[in-house]
């Protein structure tokens, strides 16, 4: 097992984080998963897109892809084709990866690249000060609908589940153990995972505060049958109480990287076929 | 008598769907083997069935890329080619076509009679006129009949005796038909065939810089597809065994262009390739290329705007968007090829250049040049020894490392022991966000100096004629390299010579000179004059006059001519 301390960014590293914020449970657990997993800080890459969330691979040392708002799939995706030897992971937040990256979001998932899809779901833009993201609950007074949200939730796991998704789970972040077990499954998981970490933003939602997550959340029991995508999209629909853990996964479909590459050798070792090249250059005579 | 002896134009009409295409694709191939200079160029609609669609396919004793206005010989396919090329046809153009179909609804209607529905009767089925038509040709011309039977059988090998047989049989009968016609009506064909050509590669514009991608070491693509810049995207797809490119088809441009930067950012040579419309989406992956400073090449093949335009006509009117695509200040180079073996050494070029500055470098083609063919000698493909920048890393690696000529070696994730991090935001030599002001100052320092090495490798124009002793210089750029020179030509006169460039940004600082004291004129297919107003920024020299067309087609050589003409008197040269 790799020392966790060596994913740790020196002592005095300035945090953008505001104390009490559900992001740093999610920090914490991904180095502990990362460590017990053995994934070597060289061989992991965080891709993020911008949000408070999309910080993360600023607070711990590993190679990262910190890009533009909603973008943090594609070079993902990229990623993990060039180098399929590579631990991916995009980290972002809820506006980030269902609003901006919403179109990103669903191709992805119809690609089945493996990578580990962590979306920290606050509810709300913590970044920009606290206007609605397509997860604030209807009703949800914000400065742009001081009346409260006028639409309906966006529901990714069912989004996911509708996609065919092969791993799609909730956390919460205010359950260090339980969590940290749902995010190595995902990472040793082939294929793309989703998972929804309910994550408190403690500034700008004063309504899903770590109370109501506590309330609302409740694990699927050992008996759940996590193959059943019919149960699970019973689940991903539920929105009286959020059902936590693995609420689907299946294993067998073909993950992207495998489908448009040979083999596992990182692309930058490829060196042109100049005998390919001549032979298709005289082909035009 | 009418008597051919130096340069023909001989335009093939019809709509989409009666296989123009295939008859060019052989005729051109044919006359290449039996020695002749042909380039060929079209013009079509935005649509997949039906519309008015031609092919111009110059055939000539010297070397020769542009387009003529002029038509000697029409094969006309159906009724609508005669009033959609009216502006063209003129009492010298002879007229080939079925009388019946052709001169539906007219009254005067001078066609040389070509009975394609009998032939298509004999030979048991319509597919085969398009080898009868090309046959004719051959047959009028008097052409190696025997060449032109090794053609069709290599060509249609694969699909078995009958149909080789089949079409031998129906090139016999046009060629048959060609020559009797010739005897009728007095045309006589003296061009001079040239040994050589028999042995040159025959390409458009799109294979000849899909061949200079792979020439890169290119092994990545991620495009949307958009006409004209799809046709990379294809070429690359169709060679993605024999070179092991990565080939996935966005969902978008803004997909496209973040999955390329991300898989140069793991150690891949990507490629972008779309039109001006679907580059506007992806300018903000130009400032992210920008700041990351992780390379990016974006070939745009451009067609006519605003938005969707016209789809399938063409224009060199992206040239602002990718000077000042993206937002905030950063370096980066564009390339416009002039010819195919231009473009097969361009985006090598593009690609060092993106490579050794880690910077957002752009090609830019049009519909015109990637869809005309020509030929020329294998060996005047150049190629650049492909280098990849990349370093392994040590353990204290520092992406954004400050150095004095503003590149940072690049390392990849997983090449060594350091990590790599890269941050859209503005950061510190670590890649972490930083909102120190100094720390701005020198980054942004860094990454602007760069532009300074990277205008010392810019490539020189080239020069048309004596520019020194001339009085009047005519700038091109891009694909209007063949219209230009062919101008020149014809008007003959050591008073105008011409510069054309190839990289249009940045420019050499040298070549200003070659202005001084000179009458500048700018030849482009734009309304605006966009390459003028960026050598008035890069050199600060005036700009006399400027030849300019936007109504989808590229210039013709005689209207070119005629420009010339009045210039040289309104400047009382
Ligand atoms: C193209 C673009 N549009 C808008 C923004 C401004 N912006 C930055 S973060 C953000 C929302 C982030 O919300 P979320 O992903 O939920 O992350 P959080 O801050 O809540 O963790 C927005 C709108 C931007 N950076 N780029
Ligand atoms: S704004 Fe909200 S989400 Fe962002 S750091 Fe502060 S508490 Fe956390």
């Amino acid at each position: 097992m790799i020392d966790k301390k060596l994913y740790d960014m020196p002592k005095g590293t300035d945090m953008a984080w505001c104390p009490g914020c559900g992001n740093f449970p999610i920090l914490n657990i991904v180095k502990m998963a990362l460590s017990e997993l053995d994934r070597a800080p060289q061989d992991v890459v965080i891709c993020s897109g911008i949000g408070q969330a999309a910080k993360t691979p600023h607070y711990l040392r590993v190679n990262y892809f910190n890009g533009l708002h909603g973008r943090a799939l594609p070079p993902a995706i990229a990623i993990k084709n060039v180098n399929p030897k590579l631990t991916v992971i995009a980290e972002s937040g809820d506006g980030d990866t269902y609003g901006e990256g919403g179109n990103h979001f669903m191709h992805t998932i119809r690609r089945n690249p493996d990578i580990t899809n962590i979306v920290h779901d606050n509810m709300i833009y913590g970044l920009t000060k606290g206007q609605a993201s397509p997860m604030s609950e209807k009703g949800l007074k914000n400065p742009i609908q001081p009346d409260g949200v006028i639409v309906d939730q966006f529901n990714p796991l069912a989004v996911a589940l509708s996609l065919d998704a092969t791993f799609v789970a909730r956390a919460f972040t205010g359950d260090i153990l339980q969590t940290k077990e749902i995010i190595k499954a995902a990472i040793l998981h082939k294929g793309y995972a989703l998972i929804d970490v309910l994550q408190p933003c403690v500034v700008f939602n004063k309504q899903n505060t770590y109370q109501w997550f506590k309330e609302k959340g409740y694990y699927v029991d050992e008996a759940h049958d996590k193959t059943d995508k019919m149960k699970a999209l019973e689940l991903a629909f539920d929105l009286d109480r959020l059902a936590l853990g693995i609420i689907y996964q299946r294993e067998g479909k073909p993950s992207y990287e495998t489908l448009v590459r040979e083999g596992n050798e990182p692309m930058f070792e490829r060196v042109l076929d100049t005998a390919a090249l001549n032979t298709l250059i005289k082909s035009y005579k | 008598m009418k008597n051919f002896s130096r340069d023909i134009s001989l335009v093939l009409g019809g709509s989409a769907g009666m296989g123009i295409q295939t008859i060019e694709a052989t005729l051109v191939s044919v006359l290449k083997r039996e020695g002749y200079h042909v380039f060929a160029s079209k013009e079509y609609m935005s649509r997949i069935r039906g519309g008015s669609n031609s092919t111009e396919i110059r055939i000539t004793n010297k070397r020769r890329a542009s387009f003529v206005k002029r038509i000697d010989f029409l094969f006309a396919l159906d009724a609508d080619v005669i009033p959609h090329l009216e502006k063209r046809i003129t009492s010298k153009t002879i007229i080939l076509g079925e009388r019946q179909k052709v001169c539906r609804g007219t009254t005067v209607c001078q066609v040389i009679d070509v009975p394609f529905t009998q032939f298509a009767n004999e030979l048991g089925n319509p597919i085969y006129t398009s080898t009868v038509a090309v046959g004719i040709v051959l047959g009028m011309f008097r052409a190696d009949e025997a060449l032109f039977e090794t053609y069709l059988r290599e060509r249609f090998a694969r699909k078995g005796n009958e149909i080789v047989e089949k079409n031998i049989e129906a090139g016999k009968k046009g060629y048959d038909f060609g020559k009797h016609i010739a005897y009728n009506e007095g045309i006589e064909v003296n061009l001079s065939q040239n040994k050589a050509v028999e042995k040159e590669i025959l390409i458009d514009g799109n294979d000849a810089l899909g061949l200079g991608i792979l020439a890169s070491g290119c092994n990545y693509i991620s495009s949307y597809p958009m006409s004209p810049g799809t046709g990379i995207l294809t070429f690359l797809a169709q060679h993605k065994k024999e070179f092991g490119i990565v080939i996935d088809q966005a969902e978008d441009e803004i997909s496209a262009i973040n999955h390329s930067i991300g898989a140069w950012y793991a150690g891949a040579r990507a490629i972008v390739s779309t039109s001006g419309g679907g580059f506007d989406l992806m300018t903000e992956g130009v400032s992210l290329s920008g700041i990351i400073e992780t390379p990016i090449v974006v070939h745009i093949g451009q067609r006519p705007g605003p938005a969707t335009g016209l789809p399938t006509r063409t224009e060199q009117a992206d040239l602002n968007l990718v000077l000042y695509a993206g937002h905030g200040e950063f370096p980066r180079a564009v390339f416009a090829p002039g010819t195919h073996e231009e473009a097969f050494f361009l985006a090598q070029q593009a690609f060092f250049i993106a490579d050794k500055y880690q910077i957002p470098v752009f090609i830019l083609t049009d519909q015109y040049f990637l869809d005309s063919i020509r030929s020329f000698p294998e060996e005047s493909l150049q190629t650049l020894t492909p280098e990849n920048h990349i370093i392994k890393t040590d353990a204290d690696y520092k992406r954004y490392a400050l150095t004095p000529d503003g590149i940072s070696p690049r390392g990849v994730p997983g090449y060594g022991q350091g990590l790599v991090g890269i941050d859209s935001d503005e950061h510190d030599e670590d890649a972490h966000i930083t909102e120190s002001a100094e720390m701005r100052v020198l980054m942004h320092e860094k990454r602007l100096g760069k532009i300074k090495g990277i205008r010392e490798e810019a490539l020189l124009p080239t020069e048309i004629g004596d520019v020194h002793h001339a009085e009047m210089i005519v700038i091109s750029w891009g694909s209007n390299k063949g219209v230009l020179e062919e101008a020149l030509i014809h008007i003959d006169d050591e008073r105008i010579a011409g510069v054309h460039f190839s990289q249009v940004y940045p420019l050499p600082e040298n070549t200003k000179k070659l202005f001084a004291k000179k009458k500048v004129v700018v030849l482009e297919n734009n309304a605006s004059g966009q390459f003028a107003n960026l050598l008035k920024l890069e050199y600060g020299i005036k700009i006399s006059e400027s030849i300019l067309k936007y109504d989808g087609d590229p210039f013709f050589v005689e209207e070119v001519v005629k420009r010339f003409k009045t210039l040289i008197k309104d400047f009382e040269l």
